[in-house]
């Protein structure tokens, strides 16, 4: 696939005229560190590529390939994480048939590191989600719902730090309004608050609190809606918060050849990636640490 | 105090001042397409199988014959397929409503979009109601004034579609002006209660139905319309099925 890379933003071309200050630091050998972010999004449940006559996805995705992608990316930098931006069941018999049981497994056999809980994971009642929790050896984060009073009370955490070569990277998730989308039958007592508010507490919490060096939000509130401005979403979430590094998104099924950038509250750099749905792409990130302070201070450079 | 005691403690200020902070210095994003360019991991694929070839065989064992190949779009307002489905909605949705309400179903209406396949000539299986029905929406039935069936029956003049029906008949003219509506043989009285079934997706605005907002009461069945197919097809032996005179248009 043809994909033209150009340097997005780079602070006025941090990375070429930030060659002259080249670390006057007296001990600082160029220390690099790379986080790997893979992401998917609203799978719903397939598990097996398409077939060679499907109309429009043709051959493409399909969970065994997925892994053996993910595995060669692992091997080339094992600071890898996989996180999956909820909406991981119904679509195919496989959910009807296992309720949801083969999805867990084989993302617990991907080795995925979180996950946050779309409209689609209530299908079969918060009953129904909480009986395959076992089969999750990954974690689930939300923040803006509130299980206290439902079966899933302490099994989805609100953030989740992982520490990667030395780098702290804090993951929280956010699910889109259920109230009209699911029914109350299914969802029950999740309380649904708002994830604009949420998100500013969390990014404030996850930087100053828990000094995360990377802020990760796992969202299922949907790309962008032209005609609601006033819903939240991806792009929404982007400009009304700070210190946010990276959003994924799903929900909305948004294929992104790239990811967008956006400028956040304080007009730093924000990306906001979707990879469509079916487990068609993987998304990928990669984050480059170093220990140049100079070249730091001009911001960091994009390449998409 | 130990003078090497104060050495180690020297070195590790030291060491700590040294202590590397790192810096976001570069961002690098991509998508990876899926193809069939990657090969399968076989740990996977193993893992897969057999839950794979049960969801199939499954899928696959033949429940009923169909004599023909049916679509949506033999008939103008009435279908074999539309009728088959609208039939068998009512049908099996009745004694769940019955049982719980002593009442009987008197309409069932589903919409022409919601018809995803056809049904081809030769073996019926669960993976052909997967296909004509692969949303999970439910039986859900409105308690419905007669005044508002009435407009359920603009709405098919409006449509002027095969939206599949079951237990009411209209008679238009080539306009599309109503000549003649009949639930159970019977003109509609304005006052009178119906129970109409239908799913929630449609129940809820889906599709413009907007005559389900002034129900009186509904009835979720908690039965998915992709059920009652599979259990309709595990009823009958072959499936013969006709457009009749349901909802035409006189000359």
């Amino acid at each position: 696939m043809k994909r033209r890379d150009f340097i997005q933003q780079t602070a006025a071309g941090a990375t070429l005229i930030g060659l002259g200050g080249l670390s006057l630091q007296s001990f600082s050998p160029i220390n690099q560190k790379q986080i790997t972010i893979l992401h998917t999004n609203d799978v719903h449940s397939h598990i097996d590529p398409f077939g060679p006559d499907d109309g429009r996805n043709a051959n493409k995705g399909g969970v065994a390939r997925r892994a053996n992608l993910v595995e060669s990316i692992r091997k080339e930098n094992p600071n890898t994480l996989l996180l999956d931006a909820g909406d991981i069941f119904q679509g195919t018999p496989y959910f009807n048939y296992y309720g949801g049981e083969l999805e867990f497994k084989l993302m617990s056999m991907l080795k995925y590191d979180a996950a946050t809980i779309g409209n689609h994971d209530f299908d079969n009642g918060i009953d129904g989600l909480y009986a395959q929790i076992p089969h999750a050896k990954f974690e689930f984060v939300s923040a803006n719902y509130d299980f206290k009073n439902t079966v899933m009370d302490t099994h989805v955490k609100p953030y989740k730090i992982f520490n990667r070569d030395g780098i702290k990277i804090g993951i929280f998730g956010l699910g889109i309004e259920l109230d009209g989308l699911v029914l109350k039958q299914l969802y029950k007592e999740t309380q649904y608050i708002d994830p604009i508010e949420i998100a500013q507490d969390m990014s404030r919490i996850l930087k100053e609190e828990e000094q995360c060096d990377l802020i990760i939000c796992l969202s299922h509130l949907g790309y962008n809606y032209r005609n609601e401005p006033e819903k939240a979403s991806d792009l929404k979430l982007a400009r009304e918060t700070k210190d946010i590094d990276l959003i994924i998104g799903g929900h909305t099924h948004t294929f992104l050849p790239k990811p967008t950038i956006e400028k956040n509250v304080v007009g730093k750099n924000v990306l906001v990636n979707q990879v469509g749905c079916y487990g068609l792409y993987l998304g990928r990130v990669d984050f480059y640490f170093d220990n140049d302070k100079n070249k730091a201070a001009k911001g960091a450079s994009i390449i998409v | 105090m130990n003078i090497r005691l104060i050495l180690l403690a020297v070195v590790l200020l030291s060491l700590n001042s040294c202590k590397q902070e790192m810096y976001l210095t570069k961002i690098k994003g991509e998508r990876i397409e899926i193809n069939d360019s990657i090969e399968g991991l076989k740990s996977i694929e193993d893992f897969v199988k057999p839950f794979r070839d049960h969801v199939n065989k499954n899928l696959d064992s033949t429940l009923a014959y169909a004599m023909a190949t049916y679509t949506k779009n033999d008939g103008e307002l009435n279908t074999a397929i539309g009728n088959f489905m609208a039939d068998a909605v009512r049908e099996l949705s009745n004694p769940i409503f019955n049982s719980r309400t002593g009442k009987n179903i008197d309409i069932s209406i589903l919409n022409h979009g919601g018809i995803r396949s056809i049904i081809s000539q030769g073996n019926v299986t669960a993976r052909t109601a997967y296909q004509i029905m692969p949303f999970e929406n439910t039986a859900v039935v409105a308690e419905l004034k007669g005044v508002y069936v009435k407009e359920l029956v603009q709405y098919l003049l409006n449509g002027k579609r095969a939206h599949p029906i079951s237990g009411l008949s209209i008679k238009t003219d080539q306009d599309f002006n109503l000549i003649e509506a009949k639930v159970g043989g019977h003109p509609i009285d304005d006052e009178k209660i119906y129970n109409v079934v239908t799913h929630d997706y449609l129940f809820n605005g889906g599709g413009n139905m907007n005559f389900f907002k002034q129900s009186e009461n509904k009835h979720i069945l908690d039965y998915k319309i992709r059920n009652i197919l599979i259990d309709y097809f595990t009823k009958v032996d072959t499936l013969n099925l006709k457009a009749d005179n349901r909802f035409i248009k006189i000359k």
